[in-house]
Order: C-alpha cells, then sequence, then structure tokens
C-alpha cells in the first residue's frame, strides 16, 4: 500500500504572529510547527505502515525552510519526502494550495491520500475535500478513527454528537483530526536518518496538468481584506472567595458594569 | 570554531525537550516524594529510543553520538533529576562497557535488549570500604570449572532493583607489581538479575534523585558462567576507569540540567514575585544573581558539549583520550549545580525552601553529582595529574 500524506508547516502560534504588509502570514520570520491535524493523519499512516507495511511518502507546499516539517515526519518514520517550493507558488489560498498539491499528487502513486482536517494557521479545512475533487477520487473528511479493509478504508467520521461509519474504496482521501490518535515522538536515530535522506524538491514545471492561472497570489480567488494578531487582553483580577462569596462578587461586578 | 549545533541536533533537542515537558515535568514531584521508580515514563523513554542513543544501530541502538545523549540527560535532568540519571547509568556505566569491552557474542546477547530499554542496566563496583579507592575491594570471584563464583556486596548502586543486566567488578586475584608489593586483580563480569546467589540488600534512603531506585547488591556464591566475564582477567580496573571516564559525561549533562532548570524557573519566579512594590527581577541583585548563575551554566554547557564530542572523536579514533575533558566537565557542571540551585533556593525565599517549588528539589538532587561517578576531589586528582605527568 502506498499512503501520501500532505503535511504542513504552520505557525507555532506560542512564538507569537507576524504579518507581511500585504496581509498574508510572514512564515519565513515565525516560528514553525508540524499541523496538528497533520501530525495525526501522518501517525495515522505510520500505524497503517506498522501494520500493513505501507510505504508513507510526505507532501509539502512552502518555502525552502519547510524542508524542517518533512524531516520531521521521516524522523518519525515516514519513508519518503517532497516539498513542492516556487516563488510563483506563494501567496496562495486553499484553492491554488489544493491545485499545486493536486498537481503534484498526479506524479506520485497512492492507495491513499491522508491530509488534515484544516491547519491551525488559515483553519479553513477546504484543502483536503479540494484536492480529492481534482483528483476525482472520494473523500472522507473528519476522521475520528481509520482502518484498512481489503481494497478499502472504513472512517469513522465525526458528526457533532455521533459519528458516521463510512467505507470508501481506495484509491480515496481522508482527512483527519487530531483526535485521531497520539502522534508518536521521534527518535533520535530517526532524526539522524531523517538528516542523511534527500528530500526530493519539484518546482511549478514539475506540476501535472495544472494552469498556471489557477497558481499562486494569482491565481488565488481570496483576497484578505485584513488580518491581525490576537488583541491581547489584561491579566485580569484574581480573588480569592468561596463559592457563595464568589457568585455575590461576579454579580457585583457585572451589575457594576451595567451588564444586568 | 563553531558554537552552534547543527540541525539534526538541534531537533534532537527540541525532540528531548518536549518529551521532558510532556513527559517527565508532570510526574518529577511525585517521584521525588514517593521514591518510587518512574517505570512508565522508561518505557516511555524506551519506546523512543532514548535507552540507546549512542548504541550503533547494528545493536539495535539508535546510531546517534554522544553528543546528542548528552544533550538528552540534559533535557530530562532540567525538569527531573531522577529521570536524568537513570538513562545516563544504564547507558554509560552499563551499554557502553559491554559496547566497548564486550565479545561479539555478549554484544549481540545484552546489547538489543539494553539499547531498546526493554531490559535496564547498572554497574556495580562501589562497596562499603571502596568508594574512591577502587582497589580496596572485597568482592571476590574465584572460577569453579566453567563458572564463576562471585562472594561480596556493592552498594549505591543506581539503578538497583530495577535492572535486569549488570556490570559487576569483583576481586579474582593479587598480582605482584613490583618484588613484594602486590595489588588486587580485578575483573568484571556481567550478571544477569535472577542467577542464583544474586539478591537485594537495603534500599538507600536519600537526600536526592529519589525515584533512581538505589540499592545494596548481595552475592552469596552467586554462579556465573565463565563466558559473562567482561574483557580480560585483570582487565577489570581499566574497564571501570574507562567507563567512568564516559559516566562522567553523562552526570556533568545531569548537573548541566538541574542547574539549567533550576535557572529557568528562577528566572521566571523573579519576574513575578514581587516586593517593595515591583519585581525581585527589577532589582539589581537579582540582576546580578542571574547573570552570574547564566554564565556559570553556559560555561558547563560548553564544557559537557566539549567532553561529548571529545568522546565521540574517540569513538572514531581510539588515540583521542576524552578523560580529563570528562573530568573538568563533571567537576564544572556539579559546582555550577550546586551553586546555581543554592541561588535559585535563595532568590525564591521562603517558598524556594518548600516542596511546592521545584528548585527545592534540585537543591537537593544537585548535590549528588558533586558525589557519585568520582567525587570533586578524585576530578581534581585526574585533572591535575594530566596537568603534572
Amino acid at each position: 500500500m502506498k499512503i501520501v500524506v500532505c503535511i504542513k508547516q504552520v505557525p507555532d502560534t506560542k512564538g507569537g504572529v507576524k504579518f507581511n504588509p500585504d496581509g498574508t502570514l510572514d512564515r519565513a520570520a515565525m516560528m514553525t510547527i508540524m499541523n496538528p491535524d497533520d501530525k495525526a493523519g501522518l501517525e495515522a499512516a505510520l500505524r497503517l505502515k506498522d501494520e500493513y507495511g505501507a510505504e508513507v511518502t510526505v507532501l509539502t507546499m512552502g518555502l525552502p525552510k519547510a524542508e524542517d516539517v518533512l524531516r520531521e515526519a521521516l524522523a518519525m518514520g515516514a519513508d519518503k519526502g517532497v516539498l513542492v517550493t516556487d516563488r510563483v507558488l506563494g501567496g496562495a489560498d486553499t484553492w491554488a494550495t489544493s491545485q499545486t498539491l493536486a498537481g503534484a499528487l498526479r506524479n506520485m502513486d497512492y492507495d491513499l491520500i491522508i491530509t488534515g482536517r484544516q491547519a491551525i494557521d488559515g483553519d479553513t479545512a477546504q484543502v483536503g475535500p479540494q484536492i480529492s475533487e481534482h483528483l476525482n477520487i472520494p473523500v472522507i473528511s473528519y476522521a475520528q478513527n481509520l482502518k484498512v479493509e481489503g481494497d478499502s478504508v472504513i472512517v469513522e467520521r465525526q458528526f457533532d454528537d455521533r459519528y458516521h461509519v463510512l467505507k470508501a474504496k481506495m484509491p480515496c482521501l481522508v482527512t483527519a483530526l487530531a483526535e485521531l490518535n497520539e502522534p508518536r515522538y521521534m527518535t533520535p536515530g530517526g532524526i539522524f536518518d531523517a538528516f542523511d535522506a534527500e528530500i526530493t524538491v519539484w518546482g511549478r514545471a514539475d506540476l501535472k496538468d495544472v494552469e498556471d492561472s489557477n497558481l499562486g497570489l494569482k491565481g488565488s480567488p481570496t483576497q484578505i481584506a485584513k488580518a491581525s494578531d490576537k488583541v491581547r487582553k489584561g491579566a485580569g483580577e484574581k480573588v480569592n472567595l468561596d463559592p457563595a462569596e464568589s457568585v455575590d462578587y461576579i454579580v457585583g461586578k457585572l451589575k457594576e458594569k451595567h451588564v444586568i | 570554531m563553531d558554537f552552534t549545533l547543527d540541525k539534526k541536533h538541534e531537533m534532537a533537542r527540541s525532540l528531548f525537550r518536549e518529551f521532558a515537558e510532556k513527559e517527565v515535568k508532570p510526574l518529577a514531584q511525585e517521584v521525588d516524594e514517593t521514591e518510587e521508580f518512574p517505570r512508565a515514563t522508561v518505557e516511555k523513554m524506551a519506546k523512543a529510543g532514548f535507552m540507546g542513543i549512542p548504541i550503533p544501530k547494528e545493536y539495535g541502538g539508535q546510531g546517534c553520538d554522544i553528543l546528542t545523549y548528552a544533550m538528552c540527560v540534559e533535557e530530562l535532568s532540567k525538569v527531573c533529576g531522577t529521570t536524568g540519571v537513570i538513562v545516563s547509568a544504564h547507558t554509560s556505566l552499563c551499554c557502553d562497557p559491554i559496547l566497548t569491552f564486550g565479545t561479539e557474542e555478549q554484544k549481540q546477547k545484552y546489547l538489543p535488549d539494553l539499547a531498546s530499554g526493554r531490559r535496564i542496566g547498572a554497574f556495580g563496583l562501589t562497596e562499603p570500604g571502596a568508594g574512591t579507592d577502587a582497589q580496596g575491594q572485597q568482592t571476590k570471584a574465584v572460577l569453579d570449572g566453567d563458572e564463576w563464583v562471585i562472594n561480596g556486596s556493592k552498594i549505591f548502586i543506581t539503578n538497583g532493583k530495577e535492572a535486569e543486566v549488570y556490570v559487576i567488578f569483583a576481586v579474582t586475584g593479587m598480582i605482584e607489581k613490583k618484588p613484594g608489593k602486590f595489588v588486587k586483580e580485578i575483573t568484571a563480569f556481567i550478571v544477569e538479575k535472577g542467577t542464583p546467589g544474586f539478591t537485594f540488600g537495603t534500599k538507600e534512603k536519600k537526600m536526592g534523585i529519589r525515584g533512581s531506585s538505589t540499592y545494596e547488591l548481595i552475592f552469596t556464591d552467586c554462579r556465573v558462567p565463565r563466558e559473562n566475564m567482561l574483557g580480560k582477567q585483570g582487565q577489570g580496573f581499566k574497564i571501570a576507569m574507562h567507563t567512568l571516564d564516559g559516566g562522567r559525561i553523562g552526570i556533568a549533562a545531569q548537573a548541566l540540567g538541574i542547574g539549567e532548570g533550576a535557572l529557568e524557573r528562577t528566572i521566571a519566579y523573579t519576574k513575578e514575585r514581587k516586593q517593595f512594590g515591583r519585581a525581585i527581577a527589577a532589582q539589581q541583585n537579582t540582576q546580578f544573581q542571574l547573570a552570574d548563575m547564566a554564565t556559570k551554566a553556559q560555561a558547563a554547557q560548553f564544557l559537557v558539549y566539549k567532553a561529548a564530542c571529545t568522546k565521540d572523536q574517540y569513538t572514531q579514533d581510539h588515540k583521542t583520550s576524552y578523560g580529563v575533558e570528562a573530568a573538568m566537565a563533571k567537576l564544572y557542571a556539579a559546582e555550577m549545580a550546586m551553586e546555581v540551585t543554592t541561588k535559585a533556593v535563595q532568590l525564591h525565599g521562603g517558598y524556594g525552601y518548600t516542596r511546592e517549588y521545584d528548585v527545592e528539589r534540585m537543591m537537593r538532587d544537585a548535590k549528588i553529582t558533586e558525589i557519585y561517578e568520582g567525587t570533586s576531589e578524585v576530578q581534581r586528582m585526574v585533572i591535575s595529574a594530566a596537568l603534572l605527568k
């Protein structure tokens, strides 16, 4: 079985968020991590590999430094890494990103594609399903559990207060939730091997069956009007009172501020 | 000369830090209070490959270098000195001598289980009358047919009861060094838990690193197969000294981590703690203390990394010696840890003296680093002997 996991290097929100003048994220200036939903997707793929002996390839699109997230995936146990990077691909929204990744995936063999549900920087949850549309394969989103049976996947899809059990024939695409599993740690030896491994780097010219008009900032229908960091709130006030006194205190404050 | 870590080592550090923060830190206080060996944490470390970092892949290890191993012990010790020494004693004192002096059969038999953490290792040299003076050994081994019969006891053994594989030293005869002057012939053995005649004495009640399972090992007509002799007969003293040279890098890394951990907590605390209407970090005394602590921790880190890198050079070329570097690193890092943790408690004031704050435990944990695997005085002997030879 061949599995491709799409992963994204996202800003580590602990390190603060920085913007370019055009409102897009200044990714080069931020601390980064592997997107949590993607990491769960990678772990799901690695568990399938442990069980059935799959080959796991990780694919990402980003700045050259996104190579780091691929090496992290290799250090966890992925077999190959592919980085799609090109200036003309910069500033892509979900449409242009999914077009780019689909263009890369058309060059690859896969039975199963796993993406995270959504990235913590954009929170759109669109890229995974869009890729499946471009590749004309089935998609099951919001996977909280994933199994393989013969040539099909059986997925528990999270849904409000319940879940649906869906079965899809491979090749197909699954989007993973962070709750899917507890991702494994890298191993020290895995890290050493990951830095000896060769990462495949593709540019615009390597993407298959994609129009220029669907790529990069120019190919992105989404226009960002304004972006800003979270407004910092004050530290607030801490009081230590017993429950009854606390209620009185809070109600008093709400009255004082004419909330009630 | 480049003082920056490469990306590979940076990533390894981030792994160790993340693991320490998530898996070790939440349990550190409990491990200290209950004096319970953190078995579940060790299992997690085994799964993550931390129990065989510098062991070659052909023996089931991670195939990394000593620097990576030292960084692992450092990061673990930043949050829990007990966890740091468990990895250090296992790796430096049990895996390393088997890797360095073992026969191919011994390496194949023991290293895969040790490096994967399926079995934990320990090292038994110290006896009631033989600490710094390793020649004071009383434990004896006598060859009887195809078996060595060991009698005696070892004390203060880290990972004592939790280990399953032990590198043990015993007197196997007397050698006439000069006419009429005899010295003990010491030989090393690999002894497995469960060998008849091998039992445990009392568990030590310690000031610090209280979860590390420190036991007395007792050998009463304990028969080990002849093929369990490690190295050659009479090579024991050399094996012990070589092993301790490497072990000192692990303990230096533990001391470094304890000092750095105390510094991190003190920086955070002094920014929060207010006296006379402002944070105590705004007082010049606090600032100067922190500056001294950070400078010494940085100096210790350079010495520890230098010693680790020198041992890595030794792995490539056995002509390189790392004993003096290891002694300097351990001497300085241990004294730094004691000084920094003491200052950390002082800067925490009354709170720092309570068990609610980590620095109280760290100060207790720091003290042992000046004592075990060669006291600070022994390190000074090693360093000065090299200067004056």
